[in-house]
């Protein structure tokens, strides 16, 4: 096993030095190699970079701070004082060896998940090949690293948008974009179904085309997550996952959607990197990564998103829904611009969904307009997001634009999430973009008049359209109104590798697919 | 330089009771060698670095030190008490109290030679040749070519 270790202590004359000398005994004696760095008052010679890159553990014995202590980040490390580096020194090696083996346990498949993500990562920012949890520079301003944090989530995501997305749009086309409803449940078309409860009988009710509905919106579950799960990751590595992945499943239950769980995300990377930075007690050193961190992390992230995130969002979208109600009887064109841009906020979204079910509510009540209206500006977001990537695709990154290949297929099928991998990583500007075509477009379907007796299913269903022609033009007016937003607001700052995003600010919060809940 | 200690510096008959007699006595030795000028000063940085954390350590040994402008050069006093003197370890007191002045002045060079003893201080054998050994030429001499300091 190889070791390193760095010892320092107040006066810097001996007992650095003392301690220095019996860690290495000790090492020698177990059999490991070990290099030690003596932070004293005769001068340190850093450890090489590559010496420590090799380490399979690391030993702080120090009474003062440890100067680059950033060097070890990401190593499983034993903090102890300088004291105990003298007097227990074997005990201490014996401490690395178990923290060294804890660590490697699920060390390996990761790294190699990370490899990859990293590789992709730099060829999508022309940036040298980096571990993904110690981010690309680490000098980078907050509003980079941001960017950086986003982009490794939003990479993890997209194939699992993709691969939901189309399975989702594969079972519509060849199963009818009934096969949602019958395998959810609800009503479509006038035809009412009961939700099938037990998998394995979506085959012999509902037919293939069920099963791979079934399967994809399985996947699509995954999407928020995973989002949040790697965003975490970029932040504080290996033990940011578990809180991250938490707080993106409870951005989901508690119905906060994509943006939730970027927030979620980000909020439990921050937590554990704290939590990390927590000197504690010898006798738990050995269990933190395996149970401490994961335990308190999790709690902490999320007690904030049940408690301190959900509740709010929950009376948000009661409030919202009283709101349009009362609405109802004013102008249909006004009316369909705010549900049309309420559709491409948060794409399944807190607020997404006031609106759609505000369309799925009319619908039941005999106003197919407005359930038209909703479904035109939910094809939107994709759609234009999918044009801007062709039209200009120096303004998208090598992943963006991949993610906009099947953007075309979601967004034709009404699956609104095709929009978020362009919004999760660069929310300020692609979110107001996306809204001001999708307003566009639910405004035209309200003037033209159009009709949906359909839930969903997008253009798999244009045959339940009234007025399917108009219908059309409102769909491409939108987008070509979000796409040139899109481009507009993407040319303000130069070619994408500089493209600077601060979406702190993506305060709304949001929840899964129509599609997938339908 | 010259040597990091001197037979004037070692005392193998130790006689004070506590932690600042024993400190005192050596430093008296240092200041007659005129390795320090100002004996309560340098007792003053030598007592506030021991109330930062008692410097015993297991084993039986007491390091009292400092890095003190009063030092004029990286010196060793070094008194062995069979009676034993509290340093605050846990096991015990102290036998072996080896005093450590070091100049609060001075490049990484003069400090190698504080590391180098520092380092064989934890070493059992050294710390036994010095609890056999009968008088003090023997005893700096023994120090001088473990610490490899001339």
């Amino acid at each position: 096993m190889k070791l390193v270790a760095v010892t320092s202590c107040p006066t810097g004359i001996a007992h650095t030095y003392m301690a220095a000398e019996a860690i290495e005994q000790a090492a020698k004696t177990a059999g490991h190699e070990i290099s030690v760095e003596t932070q004293g008052a005769a001068g340190a010679t850093p450890i090489p970079p590559e010496v420590i890159a090799a380490a399979d553990a690391v030993i702080f014995a120090a009474d003062v701070e440890v100067r680059g202590r950033e060097r070890f980040a990401g190593k499983p490390t034993i903090q102890t004082s300088v004291k105990r580096g003298i007097n227990g020194a074997a005990q201490l090696i014996t401490e690395a060896e178990e923290a060294a083996a804890a660590a490697s346990a699920t060390h390996s498949e990761l790294e190699t998940g990370a490899a990859v993500a990293a590789a992709d990562q730099a060829d999508l920012r022309g940036a040298s090949p980096v571990g993904l949890s110690t981010k690309v520079e680490p000098g980078a301003r907050f509003g980079a690293k941001l960017r950086q944090w986003l982009m490794t989530g939003v990479s993890y995501m997209i194939p699992f948008v993709a691969a939901g997305g189309i399975l989702i749009a594969l079972s519509f086309l060849f199963g009818g974009a009934s096969v949602a409803t019958k395998v959810n449940g609800g009503t479509f078309n006038g035809h009412t179904y009961a939700a099938i409860t037990d998998p394995t009988k979506i085959l012999s009710q509902v037919g293939f085309a069920g099963v791979m509905y079934f399967i994809g919106s399985t996947a699509f579950k995954m999407l928020v997550p995973i989002l949040a799960g790697f965003i975490a990751f970029a932040m504080a590595d290996r033990p940011g996952l578990v809180p991250g992945v938490v707080a993106g499943l409870l951005a989901v239950a508690v119905g906060c959607g994509f943006l939730g769980g970027l927030i979620g995300g980000l909020i439990a990377g921050a937590v554990t990197l704290a939590i990390l930075r927590l000197k504690v007690p010898r006798a738990l050193a050995g269990v933190m990564p395996v149970v401490i961190i994961p335990l308190v992390t999790t709690l902490i992230v999320g007690v904030i998103m049940v408690v301190v995130i959900g509740k709010p969002i929950a009376s948000a979208q009661s409030s919202l829904t009283d709101w349009l109600n009362g609405l109802s009887g004013t102008n249909g064109v006004v009316l369909g611009l705010l549900l049309g841009a309420m559709m491409a906020f948060d794409m399944g979204g807190p607020v997404n969904k006031v609106a759609y079910t505000f369309g799925l509510a009319s619908l039941a009540s005999g106003n197919t307009k407005i359930m038209a209206a909703v479904m035109a500006a939910g094809m939107v977001p994709p759609l234009a997001c999918a044009l801007a990537s062709v039209l200009r695709p120096r303004l998208f990154t090598s992943t963006e634009r991949k993610a906009g290949e099947a953007a075309w297929l979601l967004g034709l099928s009404f699956i609104t999430e095709g929009a978020i991998p362009f919004a999760a990583a660069d929310p300020l500007r692609v979110i107001p973009s996306l809204m001001a075509g999708s307003a566009v477009t639910g405004a035209l379907s309200m003037a033209f008049g159009a009709t949906s007796r359909a839930p969903h299913g997008g253009i798999w269903v244009v045959g339940l359209i009234g007025n399917p022609g108009l219908y059309l033009v409102a769909i491409l007016a939108g987008m070509v109104v979000g796409t040139t937003a899109l481009i507009a607001l993407k040319s303000i700052r130069g070619d994408v590798v500089e493209t600077e995003a601060r979406p702190q600010e993506t305060a709304a919060p949001v929840v899964p697919g129509n599609v997938v809940a339908a | 330089m010259s040597t990091l200690t001197t037979p004037e510096l070692i005392d193998l008959n130790l006689g004070a009771g506590d932690r600042a007699g024993a400190t005192r006595l050596l430093a008296q030795r240092l200041v007659s060698a005129g390795r320090v000028s100002d004996l309560d000063g340098f007792l003053a940085d030598v007592t506030a670095r021991e109330e930062q954390m008692p410097t015993g350590l297991e084993g039986g040994i007491g390091i009292p030190h400092a890095r003190s402008p009063h030092v004029t050069e990286p010196s060793l006093a070094f008194g062995r008490a069979d009676a034993g003197v509290d340093f605050g370890a846990e096991d015990g007191p102290a036998h072996l109290i080896f005093l450590i002045a070091a100049p609060s002045e001075g490049g990484a060079d003069h400090m190698t030679i504080l590391a180098s003893l520092a380092r064989r201080l934890v070493h059992a054998s050294f710390r036994e040749a010095l609890t056999q050994v009968t008088d003090a030429a023997a005893a700096a001499d023994l120090i001088t070519r473990e610490v490899g300091g001339a």
